[in-house]
């Protein structure tokens, strides 16, 4: 049998009497502990997992495209200082009719990489196609669980022009879509936009690209220079109609992932230093009452010659303990949420298998995080006594020393009520105790009011977009740029309210040092269906000359209105022009830049083209048209907005629901854990006042009042500190969040304070009402008979 | 003259303490009254009752049987709330470690109380009848053990009520305090005319009082009336 030490048995038993103030701190340690493991954890596998990914599959580092480039270019490419590596592929836009869609879907199609290429698929079911086959082809996941579609399911693609039937030999993943967006799409839509890798050669054979490709991927050598090989590697390929090399900064999938880990890291930043600080602040304060009621039993210890570090040993074991369980139970809940969290990746991101939990660091950095804040809250408390001589910590300690409040100055002016005296003179007592008490509670309206807003932001972004922007109801993207008669074609399919035509260059815009690749619009003029909205969120006519730039993208290049912004087209005859900055517009959604069309035709000097038909529909006649799209050979990509704006709804809903609830969680147990341990204090420091004030015919509901009151003020205080933080927190979400591919609008309505702080409001309520049977047990004849 | 009207009667009070398997007989059947006005002086050795028979007739627990009426009220066969109401509007209480809330200045530890009593005095006259109108803004802290318990007599006083009940007043206080404390009370019993039950291991206070009545082993063991009374002053221990 284990024979405990005395003071060991002294800690279970302290424990065990203290259970629900310990459970309280444990809890708040719990949700540091698991945000911290989910954020580290989440941030960790995540990048391990695309890492491991990216090795294996080798996916490549620079992506470039041109019109037409002979393959007998590609030796000369892979001579190029720093390239390790070089695959030229076709990849273009064509579209699929779905039996289960009325609409028309699109698939990207993709050369089959090489043996021991790059961007290697990773094989999911079946096989790949065999080389020369015009008529197998290897289709993305998500699209053929989008449709049901096996091994040797048929698919009808419109393949430059000509309907052809493709079997699918196989379902794969690859690096290079992990997150796949269909062109102008605002959220992957796997039903309507997939990959479909095909043999290279039939590719060109079908896209008249023989012996010649028309993109081109890179590895490059560990260490290499990204800029001098982009710059090689432009001057190469620009006689072909190179539009100019990227890195994976710029490319879809790549940047999406960054972004998504950005957010993540930015929680795991924000959320466990507030749980632990406001730990470590509830350890002190009940330790801090623990010892001052155990202050003789120290000085008995000590007397019978128990050195100071006992003492202290003893209650940072105590302390220890409490984090102990903190720490297990924020264990199990990070490993639960990541798990959680684990399975929203695996729905949003095509991984082949994601890299969680294996990895004992967070678990331990997490741990040892908690136990330092709860040590450094019981350092100070226990300090205090653990050195006095044993004689002095045996009498007791001096009576508190209460201060009128201000000098009585207010009290002569006001008379208040007694009770409402003390309520103030005891907080004021404990300046510090309260302001944590404040601030703890105010950090629980924060972390609500710092995840609430977005809701509301989203709407203002679905209604600026969706709405007031893009008022189209479909968008037509041609598989490559179309005279402007092609305008007339569509203006006459079925349906077809309104059409207006878009031509979309990709350029690179510099101003200075600053320079950004962005996709170049040319719109309409006297159009309706694409507008910009000036800075104020009013619509703004697109002036004649110059172009008009996002304010995002102004803030990047650090121009105002009235610079002059450097031009460089990428495709064509690639020219270089100087426009001026017409104006500035509003937009949450990629870096824009718009200019009238025929201004940019005129720059571009190939006659009046387009790229794309922006279209109002009739309802009724949808089906003519999406048939009538089917059969439109130079049809690239059908992008439709109701169905745009419901994957974005639907996408956004799932993400949000689940994250406010974990927030809303989050924040009652703070605000439980400091109204609870707050209340279970101050009742045992005045829990003989308040016993005395029952004897004298104080009634339990007016006791309670007193005890209530304190809670109050500190809750309410609470309030408006907290609404201050949180729109802090929003403003520090906004810019995590905020990254070249999407903006948050920064939208907190008053409804979003007025919800958090209903519901801490409630979690204080409740922790208020447990103690409340303590208030209501009050011993009045023991009070009387011991002195304090 | 007819018989002064009892404002107490108890008749056959027993109190029973169980903790665990042991029982514990506080009270074994007191018989006990008192007319409004009198000073009555309870000694006793500890644990011969004397302190649950106040605190039931002061409302602060319950009997296991018997009955306590004061004046119409029939203490115990009140409810929780109908022995608050009866404290608050009724009782004063004065204790041996005087219980002021140290938050609070004399004459808010006064206030305290005539801010819920039905018909209070002022709280300064009340400060004053026990001669601490000088100390009205020091907090407990900053007052003496007599000064303290002479804000607790004040306090109970201050609402005026029939009856004023002292568990040890004078218990945790040297001889001299303790006069000016028992002046006190004697003062206010005759100003206000409460009826004033004093606990006290102190035999030397019994020449004080109307009446003495002996406690031990959880029942009245005599009573005492004295003819004639002493002055605080005369006495000493």
């Amino acid at each position: 049998m284990i024979r405990l030490a005395p003071l060991h048995i002294k800690l279970l038993r302290d424990l065990r009497r203290l259970w629900a103030q310990a459970l309280a701190i444990a809890l708040v340690m719990a949700a540091g502990v698991a945000t911290l493991v989910l954020g580290v954890g989440a941030t960790d596998a995540l990048d391990r997992t695309r890492e491991a990914y990216y090795e294996e599959n080798r996916f490549a580092d620079v992506f470039a495209s041109a019109t037409r480039a002979p393959e007998a270019l590609l030796a000369e490419i892979e001579a190029l200082d720093g390239v390790l590596d070089a695959e030229a592929r076709i990849v273009r836009l064509a579209l699929v009719n779905m039996p289960d869609m009325a609409e028309p879907g699109s698939l990207l199609l993709v050369s089959v990489p090489r043996a021991e290429g790059l961007n290697r698929l990773h094989l999911r079911q079946g096989r790949l196609p065999e080389a020369g086959r015009a008529d197998e082809a290897v289709v993305s996941q998500d699209f053929a669980a989008a449709h049901g579609l096996l091994p040797g399911s048929d698919v009808q693609v419109l393949i430059n022009g000509r309907k052809r039937q493709v079997t699918i030999t196989g379902i794969a993943i690859s690096p290079e879509y992990i997150y796949a967006l269909g062109p102008g799409d605002m959220m992957p839509d796997p039903r309507r936009f997939g990959i479909a890798w095909m043999p290279h050669d039939s590719l060109a054979a079908a896209f008249d690209r023989q012996g010649a490709f028309d993109d081109l991927v890179l590895k490059l050598v560990p260490g290499a220079s990204e800029p001098r090989v982009i710059a090689r590697l432009d001057t190469l390929l620009e006689p072909y109609g190179g539009r100019g090399a990227t890195t994976r900064k710029d490319q879809m999938s790549h940047a999406f992932l960054d972004a998504e880990l950005r957010q993540l890291r930015g929680m795991s930043r924000v959320l466990p230093p507030i749980f632990l600080a406001v730990a470590a602040f509830l350890v002190n304060m009940t330790l801090w009452r623990l010892i001052t009621l155990e202050r003789e039993q120290i000085g008995l210890l000590k007397a019978l010659g128990y050195g100071p570090w006992a003492i202290v040993r003893h209650y940072v074991g105590f302390v220890a303990a409490i984090a102990a369980i903190g720490i297990a139970i924020g264990w199990a809940a990070g490993a639960w949420m990541g798990a959680g969290l684990a399975g929203i990746y695996a729905r949003f991101f095509d991984f082949p298998y994601l890299i969680f939990t294996q990895n004992p660091r967070p678990y331990a950095v997490a741990a040892l995080v908690t136990l330092g804040a709860a040590v450094a809250g019981a350092v100070g408390a226990v300090r205090a006594v653990a050195w006095l001589p044993p004689a002095v910590a045996m009498s007791p300690p001096a009576p508190v020393r209460y201060r009128r409040l201000w000098g009585g100055a207010l009290e002569r002016r006001v008379r208040f009520r007694q009770s409402a005296v003390m309520t103030a003179r005891h907080l004021l007592r404990w300046p510090v105790r309260t302001g944590g008490g404040v601030l703890g509670v105010a950090f629980a309206v924060a972390v609500l009011v710092g995840s609430l807003w977005s809701f509301g932001s989203i709407e203002r972004m679905i209604d600026l977009t969706f709405t007031q922007t893009e008022r189209q109801d479909a968008t037509l993207v041609f598989a490559e740029a179309r005279p402007h008669a092609a305008l007339y074609a569509v203006r006459h399919m079925p349906g077809v309210l309104r059409a207006e035509p878009e031509r979309v260059v990709s350029v690179r815009l510099s101003h200075g040092p600053a320079e950004r690749r962005v996709g170049l619009a040319g719109v309409a003029e006297g159009g309706d269906l694409s507008r910009l909205l000036d800075p104020t969120g009013q619509p703004m006519a697109l002036p004649d000359a110059g172009v008009v730039l996002s304010e995002a993208l102004a803030d990047l290049l650090t121009v105002r209105v009235g610079d002059e912004v450097v031009v460089e087209v990428l495709e064509g005859d690639r020219r270089v022009t100087r426009l001026p900055v017409s104006g500035l517009s509003q937009g949450y959604v990629g870096l824009g830049a718009a200019m009238p069309l025929s201004a940019l035709n005129r720059m571009l000097g190939e006659g009046a083209m387009i790229s794309a038909v922006r279209l109002t529909l009739d309802p009724a006649a949808l089906p003519a048209f999406h048939a009538a799209v089917k059969d439109t050979p130079q049809a690239g990509f059908l992008s439709l907005k109701s169905l745009t704006l419901s994957r974005f709804r639907q996408t956004m809903a799932e993400n949000i629901t689940i994250s406010t609830t974990v927030y809303l969680s989050l924040a009652a147990i703070i605000a439980f854990g400091v109204v609870y341990n707050f209340a279970r204090i101050s009742l045992s420091e005045q829990g003989r006042e308040l016993a005395s004030l029952r004897v004298l015919g104080f009634t339990r509901a007016e006791v309670a009042g007193i005890l209530y009151g304190e809670i109050a003020v500190v809750v309410l205080l609470a309030q408006p500190l907290g609404w201050l933080i949180g729109t802090g927190f929003a403003v520090l979400v906004v810019r995590a969040f905020s990254s070249e591919l999407y903006r948050v609008p920064l939208v907190i309505g008053p409804e979003v304070y007025a919800w958090a702080s209903l519901v801490v409001i409630a979690a204080a309520l409740a922790s208020a009402l447990l103690v409340r049977g303590r208030i209501n047990t009050l011993d009045m004849v023991e009070v009387l008979k011991t002195r304090e | 003259m007819d018989a002064p009207v009892p404002i107490f009667r108890a008749h056959g009070l027993t109190k029973t303490y169980r903790s665990g398997t042991v029982e514990v007989q506080a009270l074994r059947g007191v018989d006990f009254q008192a007319a409004a006005g009198e000073f009555i002086v309870i000694l006793g050795p500890s644990g011969s009752g004397k302190s649950t028979f106040l605190n039931i007739i002061g409302g602060l627990d319950q009997a296991t049987s018997g009955e306590a009426w004061f004046m119409d009220h029939e203490l115990t066969r009140l409810s929780d709330a109908g022995l608050t109401r009866y404290r608050r509007d009724h009782v004063g209480f004065v204790f041996q470690f005087y219980n002021l809330v140290p938050s609070l200045t004399a004459l808010e530890n006064v206030r305290l109380v005539t801010e819920i009593a039905r018909r209070p005095m002022s709280p300064r006259e009340a400060l004053a009848m026990v001669g601490l109108e000088d100390r009205v803004d020091h907090f407990p802290a900053e007052l003496s053990g007599g000064e303290q318990q002479r804000v607790a007599i004040a306090r109970a006083i201050s609402k005026n009520p029939e009856v004023l009940l002292c568990d040890e007043p004078t218990g945790a206080l040297d001889s001299a305090t303790g006069v000016r404390v028992l002046e006190a009370l004697m003062r206010v019993n005759e100003a206000i005319g409460a009826t004033t039950l004093v606990i006290t291991h102190n035999a030397a206070i019994k020449d004080l009082a109307h009446r003495v009545v002996r406690f031990a082993n959880g029942g009245i063991s005599g009573v005492e009336e004295n003819t004639t009374r002493k002055s605080p002053a005369e006495v000493s221990w």
